[in-house]
């Protein structure tokens, strides 16, 4: 197992390398010069090509990337152009608020999700089966803003629930931060729910016409008995490394729902640092959601070769 | 085995042929209906049967008889679309069809008990061998956890499992198929049930292992008492384990007996067809036609008024297509639902209930395409046979040489050697049978020589010219004359082709033919592998099984290929089927003068079919030559096993028992000396632990201490013949398998 480990380990490794060589790639082909953004239009040629000297610009294309990769992972992400900030900080900040909303997104709809795909896959073909699959799939089919909009019309101005923008303040707790967090998160599971209800039910079903399955109900094991140790075992295999592996989207691709509802979040960092053309931070942001989807993906693969005895020390 | 101290057997009155015991499990007309989009399928009509403790009853049928579904829907069992229509099933007594099924998870495990046809599948494969057993104890018998356990490891005990600590932290991929079966018997025998349930327990198993379960369950019927409904397609097996048979077709029965009188004298046509189509071990010999039921089953849907039976009976006549004829008792202890049944008592009555197709059909033409002129006679004497080939002479149509493919093992930087080593050859017309238990290489042979798996070292020549390692480097003129058919003609037919277009692939790929030509000839085949015109256009989903494999072997007989290599090509299909398919095989190359490579694990397929048959064990080649020779006394040990292990279809022939030690064979590791010694029932000690074992010819000659490279031309010409690879000199085999006879 440890070995298994170590080599998906060393598939991350080289994931985000090759990912760095693309975000460092195309970070240089986007259109403007670095110093004449920082410097604006009216500044001299001379008054540039010192800044670029500065800034190493001047050096070759593999030599920049090298230092810039060093720095990474020294933890020198830089400042960046637009706010002067550091990044560093600013986007682990963001990071934790992200991974507070994924939080909350994924207990909302992951239960949620593999809890009517399974009932849907037990009455598979009745009405209940037919009720959940159209219901979920309309969600999908809504873009996050609509969903987002409805909720709020229906949460916040109707009912008073909860707040209609969630913009917290850099360093608020998960519990006080948590009412901000219930609409943008139903938000994320709605839209994402079908997926997991689809392939729960359609993994479940698959099981239940198993010969094991069979056998176990003819051993006459009570329906729970049949369902937690013998069905879901196995149905949820695939479930499992889906929902793993769309914790990446979660954290850092929630641009849509962040942005309506002006949650400070990764999402909105990446699209605020891409208007504004703020190369370190567009870099460190990527870098940093490369590396969650990465790790996503590996949470995936361990727990598949957990649940499986078959693919185990492969 | 002995019964487990301290457990109490009571060994009980047998429910004989007399039935003074009154039956644990009874149905009476029962009849389970499946509700279909095409209308209510009457599956299973009007079935009574009754089984008491101790005894066994078979079902046997062909598949689409009803046998499962009378089984399922006797327990209470069918799928949400299936109903028990009318009719009752009793177990001590309660009715158990129709009832919900809260109340019968009470019964089922607990008083019935079921092992299913496929182990691998039917047990779950992310829990360990011990969980799943425990759930029977905890469940049923209210044991805690650790007495769960210590009940489950007594029974694998009991089940004459080696090391049961140790295979109940297995999972299920970890053990063998036979291993599984025994396990799941263990499960099922764990609460002691009234009845146990086996459905073709052993289909899916090696001879070998079919051979230990069915022993194994010799002595658990002694021991448990149980009453045991034995559902099979197989007849050897039937005649070995049961005492009473039921025969069932389209879904009733047609005839009950008890073993013995079912197989001396069967009193319905379709038993004494279904009787004649089995192949049968050292019977008619080689080469000879098998009989076949014309015909086939009738549509659930769209039954006949009459007799199920009277469109594909030679006997029938008026009164059996007027009403259904009914089960009647004809003699104490046996029932048919014949009208006719007296005919049958007599020998002449019975030969008119035979199907009169033994005669030859007409003759295959297959000319038209362009084929490769026939090589050169065979020629015996090997006087240019280059040293160092054991039977490969250049005039032979296909020569394998030293073949050997090693696959990366289970762990790291551990090899399994699939076939290591294997020299042989197949003559102009001549069929080479190659038997072996799975896992012996036999198919990964094949796949060489058809150059789907890329040998490891050796070379593949087709009348000397060598082939490339890799089917796509090969020449089309080869491809042309090398075709293959696959086991499962499911997988290997496009299910989007239709079987016209199908067959005329390799007639525009490889023979070159314009469209319109091919489509002519695609026609013809078809009809050569008797197959009406009508389903040129049909898609393999609507074909059945035997249907598929027809036109699967008249796309590999397309091009006119002058060697085709079959991989256990009827091993799927239904005994009937089976006769029908072998016979076409043989006609073929009577008809085109083609040679075949014939993989099997059914030895008496085999032997009907081959000229030549070698003998395959993890890998290796253990004995070979001549058909007739190789399947007669001496035999190499593991070919006597084989062979001994085998079902005969008569329940009084007293068989000669020699069963195999130890696992199948797994090729992660090759035993030292004789790979063949750690489960040699004819061990001789050092000798075949340490030493590799010579090739022995009839006529006491030994060509080679080492079985991969023997020696001289002559030493070549004689193992054409016979050679046996084997430490014990072959008089002295012969003595030890005549003494083991007696």
């Amino acid at each position: 197992m440890t070995g298994f480990i170590l080599r998906r380990l060393g598939f991350v490794i080289l994931t985000v390398l090759l990912s760095s060589v693309l975000v460092f790639g195309a970070t240089h082909v986007l259109p403007g010069d670095v110093a004449t953004m920082i410097l604006g239009r009216e500044a001299s040629e001379q008054a540039k090509d010192s800044l670029r000297q500065e800034l190493g610009l001047d050096r070759s294309l593999v030599v920049q990337y090298g230092s810039w990769l060093s720095d990474l992972a020294r933890g020198d992400w830089g400042t960046s152009l637009s706010t002067g900030e550091d990044v560093r900080g600013v986007t682990l900040e963001r990071l934790s608020n992200s991974a507070m909303l994924a939080l909350v997104a994924f207990f909302m709809y992951v239960p949620l999700g593999i809890f009517l795909g399974v009932i849907a896959a037990w009455r598979r073909n009745s009405y209940i089966d037919q009720v959940i699959s159209a219901g979920s799939l309309a969600f999908v089919g809504l873009p996050e803003f609509v969903t987002a909009v409805l909720l709020i019309a229906v949460f916040s101005r109707a009912l008073h629930w909860f707040p209609s923008s969630s913009a917290i303040a850099p360093g608020t707790g998960f519990f006080s931060a948590l009412p901000s967090l219930i609409l943008p998160g139903l938000t994320v599971s709605l839209t994402s729910l079908a997926y997991v209800v689809r392939m729960t039910r359609a993994g479940t079903a698959e099981v239940l016409e198993t010969d094991y399955v069979r056998t176990a109900r003819l051993k006459g094991l009570s329906a729970g008995n049949v369902l937690f140790r013998h069905v879901l075992r196995n149905s949820l295999l695939p479930t499992v490394t889906v929902i793993a592996a769309g914790v990446g989207w979660l954290i850092g691709g929630l641009i849509v729902t962040e942005s309506v509802f002006g949650y400070p979040g990764l999402g909105r960092l990446v699209l605020f640092a891409v208007q504004r053309r703020d190369l370190p931070l567009i870099q460190a942001t990527t870098m940093v959601i490369v590396t969650i989807f990465a790790l996503a993906n590996l949470a995936a693969d361990i727990m598949y070769a957990l649940l499986n005895p078959r693919i185990r020390y492969r | 085995m002995a019964a487990v101290p301290g457990h109490v057997t009571t060994p009980g009155r047998m429910g004989g042929p007399g039935q003074l015991v009154a039956p644990t499990f009874k149905t009476e007309r029962l009849s389970v209906v499946y509700l279909t989009e095409q209308g209510p399928l009457r599956a299973v009509r009007g079935v009574s049967l009754s089984v008491a403790a101790g005894e066994t009853m078979g079902v046997v049928g062909e598949s689409g008889s009803g046998k499962t579904t009378l089984a399922l829907g006797a327990i209470g069992y069918l799928p949400a679309n299936g109903r028990v229509e009318s009719g009752t099933s009793r177990l001590a007594g309660v009715d158990l069809a129709g009832r919900p099924r809260r109340e019968l998870r009470h019964v089922w495990g607990s008083k019935v008990g079921l092992v299913s046809q496929n182990p691998q599948a039917a047990l779950n494969p992310t829990l360990t061998i011990g969980r799943q057993m425990d759930e029977m104890g905890r469940r049923h018998l209210s044991l805690g956890r650790r007495a769960a356990r210590e009940a489950s490891l007594a029974m694998l005990e009991r089940v004459a499992m080696p090391d049961p600590q140790a295979v109940a932290s297995r999972y299920p991929h970890q053990l063998s198929g036979g291993m599984l079966q025994r396990c799941a018997l263990a499960m099922a025998l764990l609460t002691h049930p009234a009845v146990l349930i086996l459905d073709e327990p052993t289909t899916g198993l090696d001879v070998t292992s079919q051979a230990t379960i069915l022993d194994l369950l010799d002595d658990l019927k002694a021991q448990f008492h149980t009453a045991i409904l034995y559902i099979t397609h197989n007849l050897g097996v039937v005649a070995r384990v049961c005492d009473r048979i039921a025969v069932m077709y389209a879904g009733e029965i047609s005839e009950e007996a008890t073993a013995p009188d079912l197989f001396a004298q069967p009193l319905h046509p379709y038993t004494a067809n279904l009787l004649r189509c089995v192949p049968r071990l050292g019977g008619q010999g080689t080469q000879e036609r098998l009989a076949t039921i014309p015909g086939s089953l009738p549509q659930m849907g769209d039954l006949p008024s009459g007799c199920v039976f009277a469109p594909r009976c030679p006997l029938a006549v008026e009164d059996c297509r007027a009403a259904r004829p009914p089960l009647v008792e004809a003699n104490a202890g046996r029932k048919t639902a014949c009208l006719r049944w007296q005919i049958l008592r007599s020998e002449e009555g019975r030969q008119t209930a035979l199907q009169l197709d033994l005669r030859a059909a007409a003759p295959l033409t297959l000319s038209a395409v362009p084929r490769a002129p026939a090589g050169p006679p065979r020629v015996r004497d090997g006087s240019s046979s280059p040293p160092g080939t054991l039977v490969a002479m250049p005039q032979d149509l296909l020569t394998v040489e030293d073949a050997a493919k090693e696959c990366p093992g289970p762990r790291p930087r551990s090899t399994v050697k699939a076939v290591d080593g294997t020299t042989l050859s197949v003559g102009a017309q001549q069929t080479f049978g190659l038997v072996g238990e799975s896992g012996s290489g036999k198919t990964t042979l094949a796949r060489i020589v058809a150059g789907l798996t890329r040998p490891t070292r050796g070379h593949v020549h087709l009348e000397g010219t060598p082939l490339g390692p890799s089917v796509s480097g090969r020449d089309p003129s080869v491809l042309r004359r090398l075709q293959m058919v696959f086991q499962s003609p499911e997988t290997s037919l496009n299910p989007r082709q239709t079987a016209g277009q199908a067959v005329m692939r390799p007639l525009v790929l490889l023979a070159g033919l314009e469209r319109r030509e091919a489509g002519q000839r695609a026609r013809e085949l078809l009809e050569a592998v008797r197959l009406p015109a009508s389903y040129f256009d049909r898609y393999p989903g609507e074909l059945s099984g035997g249907e598929k494999q027809r036109v699967a072997i008249a796309r590999a007989f397309a091009a006119g290929p002058d060697l085709v290599i079959c991989d256990e090509p009827v091993s799927s299909l239904d005994v009937s089927v089976q006769g029908a398919l072998m016979n076409l095989i043989g006609d073929l190359q009577d008809g085109a003068g083609t040679s075949y490579l014939f993989i099997s694990h059914d030895l008496a397929a085999v032997q009907h079919l081959s000229h030549f048959i070698g003998v395959m064990y993890l890998g290796a080649l253990m004995e070979m030559g001549d058909a007739a020779r190789v399947l007669a006394s001496p035999y190499h040990p593991y070919t006597e096993a084989l062979l001994s292990a085998v079902p005969v279809p008569d329940p009084t022939s007293r068989d000669h028992r020699m069963r195999l030690r130890g696992s199948p064979p797994s090729s992660a590791e090759t035993p030292s000396g004789c790979r063949f010694h750690p489960r040699c029932p004819r061990f001789q000690g050092d000798l075949c632990r340490d030493q590799a074992p010579p090739w022995r010819l009839s006529d006491g000659g030994v060509i080679a201490r080492d079985a991969a490279t023997p020696a001289t031309a002559d030493a070549a010409a004689a193992a054409a013949e016979h050679a046996i690879c084997c430490h014990i000199p072959l008089h002295d085999l012969a003595a030890l398998q005549e003494a083991g006879r007696r």
